[in-house]
């Protein structure tokens, strides 16, 4: 099939407004007056509050109300664990302990000062391995008491949030059949998503009722159902807007801020009222990247045929479980990678600790389940003495082939995990070998991983499309994903453009989201945008086609069946001079004497996924994803010997895409994911003190990666098509992050000729490995 | 606190404002002059994406007090318009959220002017003080280049 708009690196819809300053993010909306609600955060880590004093607080002109956390429900989406400011004690430092209302910031910032808070210090529990043991201070003394959804399994009595079960085969059989083990320990701290734009929230209750949330958020609805579930408000009644988010990469699908904005407005009648987080409290307070212990296991035989896996998880879920809970999960459900292996046991935990607790991450746990699993691999490939791309490809995943949770793989619903390790090995001349000496002191190192990822969504998460024309002719396109800055927005205009075979440009997009007005998207999350809107935009786009053919057949006096669509015409198939442009039957059609029939086309279309379920609560057998997408990838690196510094070279994907939608926009992707998967790797951690304080909660001292000191990007795809999806289109937002942590931990290790089991690599942690520290 | 009233240059406009002494310059334009397009990202002079020209150079304006710009000329993102900059930007597919675009362009133009012939490392001593969390840097590395060819009179 020829395509006229798809693979096209069609300029992106708002690419005007984000050059020239006009592009709005939420806090850049301005209304008559808003007032400031500054939070006050916790010192510590874990403490009783003795007392809240706020007696001089109230004092400061300009201040409306002083808001603390009495009588507000549990919040938390999976399981309600979180009050909304903390009540009797604090789990996190950085948790909210109050609210102050003020007319102006700095007076909202004087009077937060003034509030004196007298806490009783308890012990830490500072990572997740810690909160598995016997005797671990309790953070959650009522675990067994909170609401929850059926299928969150909490162990009362610990700080086991949630324990999800894989059991596939039969282990022992596995252990008896492998003839080599090989078994590694790991883990990283959490660390966070530093989107430029900080999270904001502006909150306004109207005298008749009306809840307007303005807000910087990939999950608009999921803030309206929430925030109606728990304050037990009319949903109808709550409007959510989403102008454009400065950055998401899922530290935005959590529903934090809202609820702050929604009770300082509460306690204010209503006035609207602005929560903006300073970088300090986005990174303490607002949710993080989730950290990680993990335990692998792996046995083979001598050729390298994995016979069995055991693997545990301890995610560091933090102080409350909200979204950590399907981290757990989605964890759980790839635990092994991309590869074949019938007789694998996983146990993942969801651990409280006294973190920040965790949002999603890009990668949604596969970019750190993977660099556990992948390290491992290539502790196997050298104890095996084999190549450790041709291990990986005596193992890759095929279809015939079943996932950890039991899903029969086929042509569609995985890529060509094979062809991508094959296109890698050219990419990177793997032929070379992966380790070249420059002399002494300097070598340069190659080392690789593979990923796959499915998206572990909610079952019944609905996604929408409305379609409208303007008067000449052109559309305009309605969905509920947020322009998180994907491009997501501008690809579904060139699917419809495709669709309807007319130009892009008379394609106009909404970008804004709002609540009331745009279709349903469950939340832009998961890489799930295209595939989701896609699909219900095609609907859409069919039910558009059927009505305009529809009054076409009756103008020209010919049936439906003989009729074309395109260049913004319906026309006879055969005889194409005879026909009628869309501006003259999108509002009705007008005889010459005045007479009209039909109207104003609407089109609509909708999707949900088909056939997913819950998990087995003893083997996690259940469909937890539509489709996986597969990759490869392959970092060098050139590492000093004498100090252990290195610098980045190159970083390779090939990532079994299906089709390429947009294709700049596609590579932006992938290198961008590419980059902040690095940058996770390399540099990125919270550092804390021996009472659990995050040390460097500003962007000088936690620092992502920065203009040059990026490597050179060797992108490639392979194109098997998802036969559900939009065009095959699979999902590639987070693929290119995957592999990363896991390509340079083992160039490293091979560098470094030590086996590095931590993040992020510094070249501190790599000495420390040398020299025994760790 | 003591309150000023000053007049500042943006723009190419005269504007009258009246601000507090601790008020950053970034504050002031965003709140009181509506000029959005600079953006707060760590009100720390760590990220950037507050970046503006003062007198031509490039500045963080949240590392400037509002009361420290009068008699300067200041040019926000709002001021640039149809520059080589910006269009390349567009072309490149140099910006993906686009919260840090206004401070990477403001930065670049800055450059491109007072730097025409920059290589390789005074791009980067000059790029390096802001952070882009979606790109990859090289999409913007091409722009920059780009429009710093266009800047050159053809040999």
């Amino acid at each position: 099939m020829i395509m006229e708009v798809i693979g096209k690196s069609v300029i992106r819809k708002e690419a005007q407004d984000k050059v020239t300053g006009r592009a709005q993010y939420t806090h850049d909306y301005h209304t008559s007056k808003k007032l400031s609600g500054r939070v006050v955060l916790s010192p510590y880590s874990h403490a009783r509050i003795i007392s809240i004093d706020t007696t001089d607080a109230r004092k400061v002109p300009g201040v409306r109300a002083i808001i603390t956390g009495e009588h507000l429900p549990l919040t938390g989406e999976s399981m309600r664990d979180r009050p909304p400011l903390a009540t009797g004690k604090v789990r996190y430092h950085g948790e909210a302990v109050a609210i102050v209302v003020a007319d102006t910031p700095d007076q909202g910032d004087l009077a937060a000062n003034l509030i004196q808070i007298q806490y009783e210090l308890l012990p830490v529990v500072h990572t997740p391995t810690q909160a598995f043991q016997q005797n671990s201070p309790l953070i959650h003394e009522r675990l067994g008491e909170y609401d929850r959804e059926k299928d969150v399994y909490p162990v009362p009595g610990t700080n086991i949030a949630h324990h999800v079960k894989i059991r596939k085969g039969n282990l022992e059989k596995g252990w008896a059949e492998s003839s080599v083990t090989v078994e590694g320990d790991y883990s990283f701290s959490p660390s966070d998503h530093a989107a430029m734009e900080t999270r904001s929230s502006t909150a306004e209750i109207t005298p008749d009722g009306t809840i307007k949330i303005i807000t910087s958020s990939q999950a608009p609805f999921m803030v309206k159902q929430l925030i109606a579930s728990y304050f037990n408000e009319d949903i109808g009644k709550i409007v959510v807007d989403t102008p454009l988010v400065g950055g998401a990469y899922g530290g935005k699908a959590s529903v934090q801020l809202e609820i702050l904005a929604y009770l300082s407005s509460r306690a204010v009648k209503g006035l609207p009222v602005e929560i903006f987080n300073q970088r300090e409290q986005d990174i303490m307070m607002s949710p993080s990247h989730i950290g990680l212990d993990a335990k692998i296991k792996i046995g083979a035989d001598q050729s390298g045929v994995i016979k069995a896996m055991e693997l545990q998880f301890f995610w560091d879920g933090g102080a409350y479980s909200d979204k950590a809970i399907d981290l757990t999960r989605a964890g759980a459900v790839d635990c092994t990678g991309p590869y074949k292996v019938d007789n694998v046991w996983c146990d993942s935990y969801c651990m409280y600790t006294n973190h920040t607790y965790a949002s999603p991450f890009r990668g949604f746990s596969h970019s750190e389940l993977s660099f556990a699993v992948e390290r491992t691999f290539d502790l196997l490939a050298k104890k095996l003495n084999l190549d450790s791309l041709e291990l990986r490809e005596r193992n890759a995943i095929h279809p015939g082939h079943t996932t950890p949770t039991r899903v029969l793989l086929n042509q569609s619903n995985v890529g060509n995990l094979q062809e991508c390790i094959s296109k890698l090995r050219t990419l990177i001349r793997w032929e070379e070998g992966p380790v070249k000496e420059i002399n002494e002191r300097l070598v340069r190192v190659k080392g690789v991983s593979c990923s796959w990822k499915t998206s572990t969504i909610d079952s019944n998460a609905p996604s929408g499309v409305i379609l409208t024309f303007n008067r000449d002719g052109s559309l305009n396109l309605m969905t509920g994903v947020v322009e998180i800055g994907t491009g997501a927005k501008t690809v579904l205009a060139q699917l419809l453009a495709e669709k309807l075979k007319m130009d892009v440009d008379k394609i106009y997009v909404r970008m804004n989201v709002d609540t009331q007005t745009t279709p349903e998207h469950w939340k832009t999350v998961a890489s799930r945008g295209i595939y989701m809107a896609g699909r219900a935009l095609l609907e859409a786009a069919d039910d558009v086609i059927a009505q305009l053919k529809q009054m076409a057949s009756i103008v020209l006096r010919a049936p439906i069946e003989d009729l074309e669509v395109a260049h913004m015409r319906v026309f006879i198939r055969d005889d194409p001079r005879k026909g009628v442009d869309f501006k003259d039957i999108c509002y009705g059609y007008q005889y010459p004497n005045g007479n009209s029939i039909g109207g104003q086309i609407i089109g609509k279309g909708n999707f949900i996924l088909r056939h997913l379920s819950h998990l087995d609560p003893e083997t996690g057998e259940g469909k937890p994803g539509p489709e996986w997408t597969v990759a490869a990838y392959g970092v060098e690196v050139e590492f000093d010997r004498r100090d252990f510094t290195y610098r980045l070279i190159k970083a390779a994907s090939v990532i079994d895409i299906g089709i390429v939608l947009n294709e700049k926009a596609a590579l932006g992707q992938v290198m961008g994911a590419m980059s902040m998967g690095l940058s996770f790797a390399g540099r990125e951690t919270f550092y804390y003190d021996e009472l659990g304080r995050v040390l460097n909660p500003q962007l000088r001292t936690y620092r992502p990666i920065r203009y040059g000191e990026n490597p050179e990007y060797l992108v490639d795809f392979v194109y098997t098509p998802d036969l559900q999806a939009p065009y095959g289109a699979r999902g590639v937002g987070e693929h290119g992050l995957l592999g990363m942590p896991a390509a340079l931990g083992n160039a490293l290790s091979i560098a470094a000729n030590v086996s590095l089991h931590h993040l992020p690599l510094t070249p501190e942690l790599i000495w420390k490995t040398k020299v025994g520290k760790v | 606190m003591k309150l000023h009233t000053i007049h500042l240059n943006v723009n190419d406009e005269e504007q009258k404002v009246t601000v507090r002494s601790g008020d950053t310059l970034l504050y002031t334009i965003r709140e009181q002059l509506g000029l959005t397009g600079a953006k707060p990202g760590c009100l720390n002079g760590d990220c950037g994406a507050c970046t503006i020209q003062v007198d031509g150079w490039p500045m963080k304006s949240c590392l400037m007090m509002a009361v420290e710009a009068e008699g300067k000329q200041i040019t926000t993102i709002e001021g640039l318009n149809n520059t080589p900059i910006q269009e390349a930007f567009v072309h490149h597919f140099a910006f993906q959220c686009g919260y840090c675009t206004p401070g990477f362009i403001m930065n670049g133009h800055s450059l491109i002017q007072k730097k025409p012939d920059a290589d390789d490392s005074t791009i980067k001593e000059w790029l390096e003080s802001n952070i882009c969390r979606c790109t990859s840097y090289i999409e913007i590395e091409k722009a920059i280049k780009f429009a710093l060819g266009k800047n050159k009179p053809s040999s």
